[in-house]
């Protein structure tokens, strides 16, 4: 029974789930936040890797960040948020009020089952961490900046409870031995389902020149900030002219087409490296080893460790995302340390698995199905005279 | 202000986002946007001109979650889905208690909505070429591939049943008498005679779900909108399927056998009626509101306008050639519409962040404020 309780949500181990039998540990990343400089080396070793075609040479007025969000072309995205001081005083205060919370963590839990205690009570979690809150309580708080960025490397979760790999209904999407969740692109019939139930926005289907695989084939690839340019210099054409190039490069490698136009895509952890033993090209490239990458128990504590080391140097507003298997996707196999709520780096603050409720949702769906044939019946219904 | 020639490169100033009001109902929210504004006038040098004010509650306004990438292929499969299983329904009826006219339109509504809708389905994939990857596995966790198979089966049901109505027509000349002999065609006139029975059968069991897992392929999704429907989505639907399939034989049957399709008709109307509205409550005002307001809110009072008028006509004067007709496409209008609205309020919802950060932060807050303190994705610890 407990097999079947912790298929659609809650803890569990998703690669033995999934039959794998010869034991990979579950491989994760750990995504510190508060070391990242917004380079981009990830979003561009990733590009290289994973040969993903190029999605825009847009200019978004959002700060450094021109590549805008996960998509089908954009396994990694790095955010750029700038703060005035008074938000990040807020994030601090929200920060405090988590750590006040007495959020449970996996190791005080475990360390209280150690000595037998009715664990998760919020006095029991603050009893077996009092370094943590008694340092809080003398450090000194570092002083406010006038301003701060926030940079954050963002990539598929590799959820516990993928709500993509679930509701795919051509078994595209499957479960690696590693714990991660991949697209299988020459099963994927670019339904969009997963695109829609993905909690975070992650996945989507690559679109082409047409967006179906029999519209034009696309040669060449469209530069879609070169016709917004007004400003007609030496500067600007030769913005134009290198991106000409590099659509050129592009269209080289790919024979002038898009690869897998219409199908669904996302981040594979780098699949084919680990399967080699080799580190994902992100995490790879990362200078600063803001990008961790290695067994996620490995990475869930070293987060652990991480964020108790900046609350203890006063920094309240270190917060850890995804590294809880209770929350609404099972805990995620990318772990982010985050200096501000999550809605501000375009993450759900309580996402759920949809799937969580799909047991519930077919009931009602049976019952209106039932309803339905009784109003059909009772329609056919006759006054006997 | 510093001038170098690379400020030439830099992008037209962004509009403000700040106007929708769209920051949390926190304490300081205000106050912060006074202070937020002076900062960035202190800061106006050369870098606040590349930075606009940014609102903090969303990733500059950008969608938390993916709106679904489909078109209007897959609101209309919602519509065709619905006609296809009330009409596999309504011809069971006909079949069972003798009315011809609306078992034969009802067995061909579920043969064409089946057909239409399915059409469309393949025509909304990434890869149509690829349609029948599909049918590679069952996967129960899945509402599209167990759709699939319901689909599959109806339809197979349905074709039968269709073959057998018009083997009747064509083989026997419309005669009623069973061809003797050993033919090819009286062996075909008799197998389909044997298999009319359970074909009717069969496409009626199938009838009503299919027209209830469109809800749940709408709402096992991460849409707001969509998801947090999900309790009587499916009435709604299987409703709207019922005015849809009553609405085509009204169109199509004569007055002296529409007598089941008015009554399903008025039944099915405040049935939908309630159901939208009880719907709406449960979800509350933010969720609901892509329902109420925009495009999505004036297809759905249009569609409740028909609802009433269609199902009003069809109670009191469908005896009326001319008023059922217009009665009947009055209710399947109306369906189209509800499906249509849902289906766009779902986009709009997933849209614009606003729908999935405030519900979510309202939940966790609530959670968190009864002592919940061990399912939170975020952990100071």
């Amino acid at each position: 029974m407990d097999f079947w309780r912790n298929q659609l949500s809650g803890p569990t181990n998703p690669s033995v789930d999934a039959a794998w039998k010869d034991g990979e540990p579950r491989k994760g990343f750990f995504t510190d936040t508060s070391i990242c400089i917004g380079c981009k080396a990830c979003e561009v070793a990733c590009k290289e890797w994973n040969a993903i075609p190029e999605d825009g040479l847009d200019m978004l007025s959002q700060s450094y960040d021109n590549t805008g969000a996960l998509g089908a072309s954009t396994w990694r995205h790095v955010a750029f948020v700038e703060q005035s001081s008074d938000r990040i005083e807020q994030a601090r205060e929200s920060g405090r009020r988590l750590v006040e919370l007495g959020m449970p963590s996996l190791r005080s839990r475990e360390g209280s089952d150690a000595v037998g205690a009715p664990g998760g009570s919020p006095l029991g979690t603050a009893a077996t961490m009092p370094q943590t809150n008694g340092s809080l309580a003398v450090a000194d708080v570092p002083a406010l900046p006038d301003m701060r960025w926030l940079m954050s490397s963002d990539v598929c979760k590799h959820c516990t409870h993928a709500a993509c790999l679930d509701v795919c209904p051509t078994g595209s999407l499957f479960r690696s031995e590693f714990g991660t969740v991949v697209v299988q692109d020459d099963i994927c019939n670019g339904c969009g389902y997963c695109v829609a139930a993905c909690p975070f926005g992650v996945i989507e289907r690559r679109k082409g020149d047409e967006g179906h695989e029999n519209g034009k084939q696309s040669h060449g690839i469209s530069i879609r900030g070169s016709s917004s340019a007004s400003v007609v210099d030496a500067t600007t054409s030769t913005t134009q002219s290198v991106g000409s190039a590099h659509a050129a490069n592009s269209g080289f490698a790919n024979n002038g087409e898009v690869k897998n136009v219409g199908i669904a895509q996302k981040c594979t952890l780098c699949y084919d490296r680990l399967g080699d033993g080799q580190t994902p090209a992100c995490a790879q490239a990362c200078p600063t080893t803001s990008i961790k990458f290695g067994d996620l128990a490995d990475m869930r504590a070293a987060a652990q460790e991480r964020v108790a080391q900046l609350h203890g140097q006063g920094f309240t507003e270190a917060r850890l995302y995804g590294a809880d298997p209770n929350d609404g996707v099972g805990g995620t196999g990318s772990v982010f340390l985050l200096l501000d709520e999550p809605e501000v780096y375009g993450l759900p603050p309580d996402p759920r698995v949809t799937t969580a409720d799909l047991p519930d949702m077919f009931r009602k769906a049976g019952y209106a199905a039932l309803t339905m044939m009784a109003m059909a019946a009772a329609a056919f219904v006759r006054r006997r005279p | 202000m510093t001038t170098n020639p690379f400020d030439a490169d830099r992008p037209p100033e962004r509009q403000s986002r700040r106007g929708g009001g769209r920051r949390r109902g926190g304490g300081s929210g205000a106050s912060s946007n006074d202070s937020n504004g002076s900062q960035a006038g202190r800061r106006r040098t050369d870098e606040s001109v590349m930075v606009p004010e940014v609102s903090f509650d969303s990733y500059y306004g950008r969608h938390i979650v993916k709106p679904a990438p489909w078109e209007k292929e897959v609101a209309a499969y919602l519509f065709l889905g619905g006609v296809a299983g009330g009409s596999a329904l309504l011809a069971a009826g006909g079949s069972a208690l003798n009315y011809p006219a609306l078992r034969r339109v009802g067995r061909l509504g579920a043969v064409a909505g089946a057909a239409l809708g399915g059409a469309a389905l393949a025509k909304d994939l990434g890869k149509p070429s690829r349609a029948l990857n599909m049918m590679r596995t069952v996967k129960l966790t899945s509402p599209m591939s167990v759709g699939t198979w319901i689909l599959t089966a109806f339809g197979g049901f349905s074709g039968v049943a269709l073959a057998s109505e018009l083997g009747g027509i064509l083989l026997d000349g419309g005669s009623g008498e069973n061809p003797t002999g050993g033919s090819a065609v009286a062996l075909l006139s008799r197998a389909l005679k044997l298999a009319d029975g359970p074909a009717t059968v069969g496409s009626a069991l199938f009838g009503a779900p299919l027209a209830a897992y469109t809800a749940v392929l709408l709402s096992d999704t991460a849409t707001p909108t969509w998801h947090e429907s999900y309790h009587e989505l499916p009435l709604v639907f299987v409703s709207s399927a019922n005015l849809a399939s009553a609405g085509l034989a009204l169109i199509a049957v004569p007055t002296s056998q529409n007598g089941p399709a008015r009554k399903l008709a008025a039944l099915s109307a405040v049935v939908e009626l309630a159901a939208f509205e009880v719907m709406q409550h449960r979800m509350g005002a933010t969720l609901s509101e892509p329902l109420r307001t925009g495009k999505a809110g004036k297809l759905l009072r249009l569609s409740r306008a028909l609802t009433v008028g269609g199902a009003v006509g069809a109670v009191t004067l469908g005896s009326n050639r001319v008023v059922a007709a217009v009665s009947g496409l009055s209710l399947m209008a109306a369906s189209a519409l509800t499906r249509f609205g849902v289906f766009d309020a779902g986009i709009v919802s997933a849209i614009d962040p606003k729908y999935t950060v405030e519900p979510q932060r309202e939940r966790l807050e609530r959670r968190r404020a009864a002592g919940a303190t061990h399912d939170s994705i975020t952990t100071a610890r």
